[in-house]
């Protein structure tokens, strides 16, 4: 598995390692059950701070991406809610995509659009009732 | 997470000169940090008084919990850090082997097994003496000498001095290593590159004072460039927002510099009726400059 970290995107390296991650286990380059490089090895082949990798890990493991087991390392451990997800993710992003179409239609900027996403998502108890 | 290193205000002055002015700092367990500033910032001089090397003229300072100021607090220090000097003092007499063997008597944490690994890594010549290496196999030999050991601390001044392009990458790769190990790594330098990879913390001195003191990750989420475009000239007190450094003007054209708040930023120029608006995410080189070249 290859990971690439960028120092000047503006977004912190362990959430680009994350989705870095994420991504491997969505497309099926990382299988379930696979085990991930150490954190010393990692952040020696990377160049970062052990840190970094660290709570990458532990933010996957939050997620039920990941599993650390101790002594051993970090393996890959879809749960089925991960797994549900993959499976549903294609129609989630075609009605995404529908929907920033038709608000694009409507005259919207694009960070108008994130913005007003981003403002609904803050209120994550009412959108998890009306799932 | 304990402080390894913490400060309050630290001062150092030469006659008039102030070298180091009021310093509070706080470096982290088991994180690397980096130490930035230019040329006489007061870097070294900072370093040198945590390590007791030079008197503070006033202020106080810990590192590993033993009092800077002491001499007896200063010895016990000592045996838990690892120190690697801007000048990289070595006796040139001696040949790379026989420097290596006179540092293992004085360290009871020395690793044999690493410093053999190190020396083939870093390709140094083992019976060449010391006065005839480059000044880039003289810094491989100085980090050797302190990756050897297993200390709860590594102060390293300037370590990429002299490293080519392969050597900067073998040290960054050792120093990850010491910090996967649980050492704490507290490093000066002007590779600024280098350190928005490796490091967790950084800290800026500008004229003797900490002018930046963030986690990279909050540097990444929170330093915004906001250019902006403007059917008339705007005023400048417009943009007086927190967390707004700098503002540059040019005709109907503004670029701001923030630390933070980029988006009440970018409402108050719709407010303004902005006909662009467009955020780029800063790198450390930037706020590096930004920093120094303020007032």
């Amino acid at each position: 598995m290859f990971f690439k970290l960028t120092p000047t995107t503006g977004q912190p390296l362990y959430l680009q390692l994350m989705q870095q991650v994420r991504h491997a286990v969505e497309t099926g380059a990382l299988q379930n059950g696979e085990q991930l490089p150490g954190i010393r090895t990692l952040a020696e082949e990377l160049v970062v701070s052990p840190n970094t990798i660290a709570k990458a890990y532990s933010e996957l493991e939050h997620e039920g991406i990941l599993e650390l087991r101790q002594g051993s390392g970090a393996f890959v451990c879809v749960k089925r809610r991960v797994l549900n997800l993959r499976d549903h993710m294609p129609s989630v992003q075609r009605r995404i995509r529908d929907l920033v179409d038709r608000l694009r239609d409507d005259g919207l900027q694009d960070d108008e659009i994130r913005r007003a996403f981003e403002a609904e998502l803050l209120n994550p108890v009412e959108v998890a009732r009306n799932a | 997470m304990t402080a390894v290193i913490q400060t309050r205000h630290l001062s150092k002055s030469y006659g008039r000169v102030q070298a180091v002015h009021q310093l509070n700092l706080e470096i982290k367990r088991g994180c690397i940090t980096a130490f930035l500033g230019r040329n006489g910032a007061g870097k070294s001089t900072t370093i040198k008084m945590l390590l007791g090397m030079i008197a503070p003229s006033a202020g106080e300072g810990t590192v590993l919990g033993l009092s800077i100021r002491d001499a007896e607090a200063n010895r016990e220090m000592r045996r838990r850090v690892a120190y690697v000097a801007e000048n990289k003092p070595l006796y040139g007499y001696m040949t790379v082997g026989q420097t290596i063997r006179f540092a293992s008597s004085f360290y009871p944490d020395w690793c044999a097994d690493r410093a053999k690994d190190l020396v083939n890594r870093y390709e140094l010549p083992i019976d060449r003496r010391v006065r005839l290496l480059s000044k880039g196999m003289r810094t491989k030999l100085a980090l050797l000498l302190a990756f050897s050991r297993r200390p709860d601390l590594l102060i390293l001044d300037e370590p990429s001095e002299g490293l080519d392009p392969v050597g900067i990458e073998e040290l960054l790769e050792s120093l990850a290593g010491q910090a996967a190990e649980g050492t704490t790594v507290f490093f000066s330098s002007h590779q600024i590159a280098e350190v928005e990879r490796i490091a967790d913390y950084v800290c800026v001195l500008e004229r003797g004072r900490l002018m930046v003191d963030a986690s990279l990750d909050h540097l990444r989420e929170s330093y915004r460039r906001i250019e902006l475009v403007f059917p008339s000239a705007p005023l400048e007190h417009d943009f007086c927002i927190s967390g707004v450094e700098r503002i540059r003007e040019h005709g109907c054209a503004v670029s701001i510099f923030a630390s933070g708040n980029a988006d009440a930023v970018v409402e108050r120029a719709r407010d303004l009726h902005a006909t662009s608006i467009e955020i780029a995410p800063v790198g450390l080189r930037e706020i590096f400059l930004e920093t120094v070249r303020e007032g």
